[in-house]
C-alpha cells in the first residue's frame, strides 16, 4: 500500500496496465512528453516509450476513432479527453460507432476502449472546463460509465474499465484529485493523505463495474450520489442530526439498482445528489428506478439535488455549485413530510 | 497479446527538449522582399509556391523592401507599434494580477501581437472578426476601453459577460468582435456562415477568424475550409502558427508533413504563408485577402509563422516542455522591436520616444486597472447580481428557472430579492 491522491492512482492504474497487457497503449492530448495537463500520464511515456504513450492532434473525434480502429485490430486503447468539457466533437463517435458497433455486427467486431476525462466544476474553469457531462452518456445504450470518488476506486475501476471488453468512459471529477471536497471553498483544502481511500495497493488489483458501495450506514435517510458529490453529501449527513445513509454509484451504468433499492425500501426515504444540471440529468433515471422498486416503502417523495439547469457560471461557482447547504435543506424536507 | 515489431510507429517531436540548445538552422527563411505579389484575383491552382515560401517585408537591417511593402504611413506605423506596445503592457499587467489572485485565469499574446494588430488595421471596422482567444490586440487596436476589458477578466460588476466566462474570453458586439468560445475552432466555420449571409445580403463586410495551428487538427477546421470554398465565402481563415499548442509542438498537427498555408491548394483556396512577427508583411497579406473577398474572389488561408514566447496559459509551465530560452532563439525576432527598429531607421522614432510611450501606456494600464478593481474583483468587491447568472439561458426566463432562483433565493437569506 501506498499514500496517493487521485492523479497519482489513475497514473498508477495505467502504469499497471502497460506492464501487464502489450496491447495497451495511451494517448491524447498533451499525454506523451507532458504527462497530460493534470499529471495523470506523467512519467509513462518515459517509462514505457513513445511507442506506447503518445500526443495526439487536438481533434477528439480523430482521437476516439483511432481507439476504435485500434481496438478492433486487437489494441486496448486508453485515450484522455483533456477536459469533458471538450468530448462533444467525439459524440458521434461515441454514440453511434464505439457504444453499437458490436450490436450492429452481430458480435463480430468490438472496441474495448477506455475514455477517461476530467469533470466537474470547483477550480474557477468556467463554462468550458467545469461540466459533468455523464447524463448525455447514460442515456447511450453500449457504453459503460463510471465515476469514481476517490483513489482506491480510482484505480480499480480504471483497470477494470481497461480490462472491460466494452466501450467505457471514465468520469474524473477534477477537485477530487488532490483531496476529498466536501463543499465548502473557505475551508482549508484537505489532501488524501490521511483519508482511508487514500490508501492504494501499488500492484495490480480491480474494483468490479457495476456495483455501488454503501460510504455510511444510516437508518433514516438514503442519499444516492457519485462523484464530488460524495465528500458534500457526507458532510450534510454529519450535519444533519439524521441518521443518514450515504450511497456512491460508482458505476452510473450498469446501474446497481438492487443495492440502491435494498438501502431505500429499508430507510422509506431518498435523496438523489449530483452536480450536473437537474432536468434530464443521471439523478432522474436513479429517482424513477427506485419509485419502481420502492414505491410502497417510501415515507417521503424522494427530492433531488443538482445543479441549476444553466451554463456553469464563471463568477458564481459556488452559487451553482450543490453544496452542504442544499443537501441539508433536501434531507431536513424529506425527513419532515 | 501484440509482438514487438520494434519502432514503426511515427510519433513526431521537437528537435529540443528541457535542458538541449534550441536552434532553428532547419528554417528556410527568405530574405525579406524575395517573395513577389501576385495579383489578388490570382487563379489557386497557380499559387502553389505562395503557401510554401514565407512572405516577408522587414529585412535584418530594419529596411522594407519588396512588392509586398504596403508603404503604411509613419502615423500608421507608430499606430500599430503603440497598440502592439499597449497590448503587451496591458498582458504583463493582468497576468500580474492573476498571480496575486484577482482573477483566475489568463492567456498573454507575447511574441504574436503583430498578428492581432497588422491584421485589425487592415480591416475595415464593419468586418466582423471571430478570434480565439490570444488575439486581444484585436481589439485594443479597434480602440475597446482597456477598462472594459479588465472590468471582464476581473468578473466584476460591469463585467459586460456578466461574470459567466473565464477571463480572456471577451465579447465585444459593439467592435465587430465575436464572443470567444473556449472551446477550440468552433468559430472556424462561424465565421464562414458570417460571411455567406454578408454575401446573401448583398453588403460589402467580410469576416476574419483565427486559430492556432494546433487546431487546425479539429473538424472545425475542415468545415470551415471546405464550406468557404464551396460558396466562395469573402473569408480569411488564419492560422497562427506559433509553434506550440500546450506542450505539443507544431509537428504534431502535421506541421513537418507540410505548411498550414498548403492546406488550402487541396480546397481550391490560395494560401499565404507570412512571417507573423512581420508587421508590415502580416498587415499586406491581409489587405491583399481583405481585397480579393471583397472584389468576389473568396476566401483565403493565411498562416502566420510566428512563436508563442509565453505558456499557453497561467495554468502551464512551458519550461517542462520545451527549452527556457527558446524564445529568445526563434530567429524571426520579435514583433514589436523589429517594428520600432524599421521607424528608427526611417527617423520616425527613437529610442527616447520609445521610452516615453512605454512610461505614457503603463500610466494608462495602472489608472485603468485602479478603476476596474473599484468595480469588484472575482474575489472580493462588487460584482454581477447573483439573479444574472438564471438570465439570458433563454430569450424569456422559463418558469422553471425561476423557481430554481428563488430556491437559491431561500438558502441564502442575504442574497436579496
Amino acid at each position: 500500500m501506498a499514500g496517493m491522491n487521485m492523479i497519482q492512482a489513475i497514473n498508477s492504474a495505467q502504469d499497471v496496465m502497460l506492464q501487464k497487457d502489450s496491447a495497451v497503449v495511451i494517448f491524447g492530448e498533451d499525454v506523451g512528453y507532458f504527462g497530460g495537463v493534470f499529471n495523470c500520464t506523467e512519467g509513462l511515456q518515459e517509462k514505457y516509450g513513445v511507442q506506447r504513450v503518445f500526443d495526439t492532434p487536438i481533434a477528439e473525434g480523430g482521437i476516439i476513432a483511432l481507439a476504435i480502429g485500434m481496438g478492433v485490430n486487437g489494441m486496448r486503447p486508453v485515450t484522455e479527453i483533456q477536459f469533458s468539457d471538450y468530448i462533444y466533437p467525439a459524440f458521434d463517435q461515441i454514440v453511434s460507432e464505439a457504444s453499437r458497433l458490436r450490436y450492429r455486427s452481430g458480435g463480430d467486431f468490438w472496441a474495448p476502449i477506455t475514455i477517461r476525462t476530467p469533470c466537474g466544476g470547483g477550480i474557477r474553469g468556467g463554462q468550458t472546463h467545469s461540466q459533468s457531462p455523464e447524463g448525455i452518456f447514460t442515456h447511450v445504450s453500449g457504453i459503460k460509465t463510471i465515476m469514481a470518488s476517490n483513489p482506491y476506486d480510482a484505480k480499480g475501476l480504471l483497470i477494470s474499465a481497461i480490462e472491460d471488453d466494452d466501450p467505457v468512459i471514465f468520469f474524473e471529477p477534477k477537485r477530487l484529485y488532490n483531496g476529498p471536497f466536501y463543499g465548502d471553498p473557505e475551508q482549508p483544502s484537505q489532501s488524501w493523505e490521511s483519508h482511508e481511500k487514500g490508501e492504494v495497493p501499488e500492484g495490480y488489483y480491480t474494483t468490479p463495474i457495476g456495483k455501488a458501495f454503501t460510504v455510511r450506514s444510516g437508518a433514516d435517510l438514503t442519499i444516492v450520489t457519485y462523484g464530488t458529490m460524495v465528500h458534500v453529501s457526507l458532510a450534510a449527513a454529519e450535519l444533519s442530526g439524521y441518521d443518514v445513509e450515504v450511497i456512491d454509484l460508482r458505476t452510473l451504468t450498469p446501474l446497481d439498482i438492487d443495492h440502491i433499492a435494498t438501502s431505500v425500501c429499508r430507510t422509506g426515504r431518498c435523496v438523489v445528489v449530483h452536480e450536473a444540471t437537474k432536468t434530464g440529468g443521471f439523478g432522474a433515471e436513479v429517482l424513477s428506478q427506485i419509485q419502481e422498486e420502492c414505491f410502497w416503502k417510501l415515507e417521503a417523495p424522494i427530492k433531488r439535488v443538482a445543479g441549476w439547469d444553466i451554463p456553469y457560471p464563471h463568477a458564481f461557482e459556488w452559487e451553482y455549485f450543490p453544496g452542504q447547504s442544499r443537501v441539508l435543506d433536501a434531507i431536513k424536507i424529506v425527513m419532515e413530510s | 497479446m501484440v509482438p514487438d515489431r520494434g519502432k514503426k510507429l511515427n510519433v513526431p517531436a521537437p528537435r529540443h527538449r528541457p535542458g538541449e540548445k534550441p536552434e532553428f538552422d532547419n528554417l528556410d527563411i527568405p530574405d525579406a522582399g524575395t517573395v513577389p505579389r501576385p495579383d489578388v484575383m490570382m487563379d489557386p491552382k497557380e499559387m502553389f509556391t505562395y503557401a510554401n515560401r514565407l512572405i516577408r517585408v522587414l529585412g535584418r537591417d530594419n529596411k522594407a523592401v519588396g512588392e509586398w511593402n504596403p508603404a503604411l504611413s509613419a502615423a500608421d506605423m507608430r499606430k500599430g507599434l503603440y497598440d502592439m506596445m499597449t497590448t503587451r503592457i496591458y498582458d504583463d499587467r493582468m497576468q500580474n494580477m492573476q498571480r496575486v489572485g484577482k482573477m483566475s485565469f489568463y492567456i498573454k499574446s507575447r511574441g504574436e501581437e503583430a498578428v492581432a494588430v497588422a491584421q485589425a488595421m487592415a480591416l475595415d471596422k464593419k468586418d466582423m472578426l471571430f478570434p480565439s482567444y490570444r488575439q486581444q490586440g484585436l481589439l485594443i487596436s479597434r480602440g475597446r476601453d482597456l477598462l472594459d476589458m479588465m472590468n471582464h477578466c476581473l468578473s466584476n460588476s460591469k463585467d459586460n459577460c456578466k461574470g459567466r466566462q473565464l477571463p480572456v474570453m471577451y465579447t465585444w458586439a459593439a467592435g465587430n468582435f465575436f464572443s470567444i468560445s473556449g472551446n477550440l475552432g468552433t468559430q472556424f466555420c462561424q465565421a464562414v456562415g458570417w460571411a455567406v449571409a454578408s454575401a446573401l445580403k448583398g453588403e460589402d463586410a467580410l469576416a476574419a477568424t483565427w486559430i492556432g495551428e494546433g487546431t487546425t487538427a479539429t473538424a472545425d477546421f475542415h468545415h470551415g475550409m471546405t464550406f468557404a470554398a464551396v460558396y466562395n465565402a469573402p473569408a480569411i481563415l488564419n492560422v497562427v502558427n506559433n509553434q506550440w499548442a500546450i506542450s505539443s509542438f507544431q509537428g504534431i498537427a502535421g506541421g513537418e508533413k507540410a505548411s498550414f498555408a498548403s492546406r488550402g491548394i487541396g480546397y481550391g483556396m490560395p494560401g499565404l504563408r507570412v512571417d507573423g512577427n512581420d508587421f508590415l508583411a502580416v498587415y499586406a497579406v491581409t489587405k491583399w485577402a481583405a481585397e480579393r473577398a471583397r472584389n468576389g474572389g473568396g476566401p483565403t488561408i493565411i498562416e502566420h509563422f510566428t512563436y508563442r514566447a509565453d505558456a499557453h496559459s497561467t495554468s502551464d509551465d512551458p519550461t517542462k516542455y520545451r527549452p527556457e530560452h527558446e524564445p529568445e532563439a526563434w530567429p524571426l525576432g520579435d514583433p514589436i522591436d523589429r517594428l520600432k527598429s524599421h521607424l528608427i531607421e526611417i527617423d520616425e522614432w527613437s529610442e527616447v520616444r520609445h521610452l516615453e510611450a512605454i512610461e505614457e501606456i503603463t500610466a494608462l494600464v495602472t489608472a485603468k486597472y485602479k478603476e476596474a478593481e473599484s468595480y469588484g474583483t472575482l474575489n472580493s468587491g462588487d460584482r454581477p447580481e447573483v439573479s444574472s447568472m438564471f438570465e439570458d439561458v433563454f430569450k424569456e426566463q422559463p418558469e422553471h428557472l425561476r423557481r430554481q432562483y428563488q430556491s437559491l433565493q431561500s438558502l441564502i437569506p442575504d442574497l436579496g430579492a
